[in-house]
């Protein structure tokens, strides 16, 4: 029987177009992109070797600072966001709305479907301060407030940023919890009632300890995925004013296709591969060693 | 908690009518106060779920009532007003201006054969790498999931370098091949895990009746995942639809663009100065997507939240 899952031929017509596309459309350009590092240039104009030209550029160019800075803060900060609120939504499905939750629980998850690019244009016309005034503006005057210039600054655009891409994704992180609080077992639960934990000490005591695996896979997903923000961004304001909120993926994009420079934009491509990286190894392991303790 | 209340109710009902009369005069009130009691602590819920349909609906609504505005109605009158007039020639303004009969054409002539080539692909070398005992198995595996890490910025250039020489620019070709690959490591993925529901005795069946591993694939593993291929295209469809770095680097021309890239000159060119078209395209590309999700809101929402659980 062995023989029949080890045929190598059936293995190999299986297995060989999909390794093939995948090495050559991303496996070698990753490998390419690498060697393009310590190349300055572009592919119309030609390449310069420079050795260590990029990265000892990537140190000092404030920019990529900036850029680094924006990045992380804004994956932080949406992290802590999309999980906390995901999970608040969550015990709202699973606790209080019960079989009822299904109406709200579909809206909710409705822009995550939505093209980036048309809720990015809805909050730029929701948050503008000229040439008229948006909805938020108009209700900051309705309270006596005077409006804002929200994307005028990098304080406020930031805020916009935030409200906008958690509008975007929380449905998502909502709906991902629910499932995980719908594993936590019954009898559990019911068990745990009988002993007389009820509201927050249940939550606390059981609830909680229970769906900490799937709270430490959800804020991997979460980091993994906003510090790759790019579209929304690029179509909100730009990354502006000026480079204020400019992302990495923003930056690297702009020197690689604004500036001709295709070694410095994969160096850059090269630091975000490695946050990237380091995110997943680093929240992978500690949530094992939390969960298993 | 407040699951709980109408329980412990009906339980202390048939008690009071058991003990002395005396107490019975004490409980009725006390149920009263209850039920008011439950009420006041189910505001703060009904004020929060409230506050949830408001924040999800009102820029939806919104955005189409924007949609029907005259610039002047919009410019002069508050955001929130509803429009004084119906423009609803905004939309087939919209569907002019905003080229939208030519970028839903490209967003389908790219998403549609890349979603084949995924689906073909990925559902066999799933098969393969659960299936399927051989060497190197679990080295390839992990090669196929660092893919669904890497930043598409580790990709872009050298592909576009790539592309170039091929001579295949100027059509929908980088797209559809690249949205093709990146899509496998997270389809292979997914498959591997619905193949691994399937008791392996079942092909040991097929093989004593004769089948090769091939016909087995073909006529019991693939019809038997029929229904998780249809969630993993649903998903692949939703990130390839959604795209937008891929989609302005490798179709950057005007008769190239996609929805997104579409929507994304419109708003620059022209929606500084005509917001009622711009909000109508918009609602039009929204909109389509609404109608999909009407219909398949629990599987896309079972699809993408599965497609993610790869910590």
């Amino acid at each position: 029987m062995k023989s029949v899952f080890g045929d190598r031929r059936a293995i190999f017509i299986l297995l060989a177009p999909a390794l093939t596309l995948y090495t050559l459309v991303m496996l070698v350009p990753v490998a390419w992109s690498f060697g393009y590092t310590f190349f300055k240039g572009n592919a119309l104009e030609g390449f310069r070797f420079v050795g260590l030209d990029n990265f000892i550029r990537l140190g000092s160019d404030p920019y990529v600072w900036d850029a680094f800075w924006f990045t992380l803060k804004y994956a932080v900060v949406m992290t802590v966001g999309q999980v906390a609120i995901g999970y608040g939504l969550s015990l709202l499905y699973v606790f209080v709305l019960r079989k009822s939750s299904t109406i709200l629980r579909t809206l909710i998850f409705f822009p995550v479907v939505m093209p980036t690019v048309a809720i990015a244009v809805l909050y730029q016309k929701m948050f503008q301060s000229a040439p008229a005034d948006g909805v938020v503006n108009n209700l900051l005057t309705t309270l006596g407030i005077s409006s804002v210039d929200w994307l005028g600054s990098a304080n406020t655009a930031f805020v916009v940023i935030i409200i906008m891409d958690l509008w975007r994704s929380i449905g998502f992180y909502g709906v991902l919890l629910y499932a995980g609080l719908l594993d936590i077992p019954e009898e559990i639960l019911e068990s745990a009632r009988i002993d007389g934990a009820r509201g927050f000490s249940l939550f606390r005591s059981i609830i909680l300890p229970l769906s900490l695996p799937i709270l430490f896979s959800s804020i991997i997903l979460s980091a993994n995925g906003t510090v790759k923000v790019f579209d929304s961004i690029l179509a909100l304001n730009g990354g502006g004013p000026g480079t204020s909120s400019t992302p990495l993926t923003l930056y690297m994009y702009r020197t690689a296709f604004t500036y001709g420079d295709y070694g410095y934009g994969s160096t850059i491509a090269l630091l975000l591969s490695i946050i990237s990286l380091i995110i997943t190894v680093f929240i992978f392991r500690s949530s094992r060693r939390d969960v298993t303790a | 908690m407040t699951n709980h209340a109408p329980t412990t109710d009906t339980v202390a009902a048939p008690r009071g009518t058991a003990t002395a009369t005396a107490s019975k005069p004490r409980k009725i009130p006390k149920r009263r106060k209850k039920t008011l009691l439950q009420h006041v602590k189910k505001t703060p819920i009904y004020l929060v779920i409230a506050f949830l349909f408001f924040i999800e609906l009102y820029p939806l609504f919104w955005m189409f009532m924007s949609s029907l505005k005259s610039r002047d109605d919009y410019l002069n009158n508050p955001a929130w007003s509803l429009p004084t007039e119906l423009i609803w020639s905004n939309y087939p303004a919209a569907w002019e201006q905003g080229n939208l009969a030519i970028t839903i054409r490209n967003s389908l002539l790219a998403t549609l054969p890349a979603l084949a080539i995924i689906i073909i692909l990925g559902v066999a070398a799933g098969f393969a790498l659960e299936v399927m005992i051989f060497k190197g198995r679990g080295g390839i595996l992990l090669t196929v999931l660092a893919g669904i890490m890497i930043p598409g910025q580790m990709i872009l250039l050298p592909l576009f370098t790539i592309y170039s020489n091929l001579h295949i620019t100027g059509t929908l070709w980088p797209l559809i091949l690249t949205y093709a690959a990146t899509g496998l490591p997270l389809t292979i993925f997914m498959m591997a895990t619905f193949f691994k529901a399937i008791p392996r005795e079942i092909f040991e069946a097929a093989t004593i009746d004769g089948a090769s591993i091939l016909r087995s694939y073909r006529s019991i593993a693939f019809p038997m995942v029929r229904n998780a291929i249809v969630t993993v295209a649903l998903v692949q469809f939703f990130l390839i639809w959604n795209d937008l770095l891929l989609a302005i680097t490798f179709a950057n021309r005007k008769e190239l663009q996609t929805v997104q890239a579409g929507l994304l000159s419109f708003s620059g060119d022209f929606g500084a100065l005509d917001y009622g078209p711009l909000f109508a395209a918009i609602c039009i590309t929204t909109g389509g997507l609404l109608v999909i999700y009407l219909f398949l809101n629990q599987k896309i929402m079972k699809g993408l939240t599965a497609g993610s659980l790869k910590g």
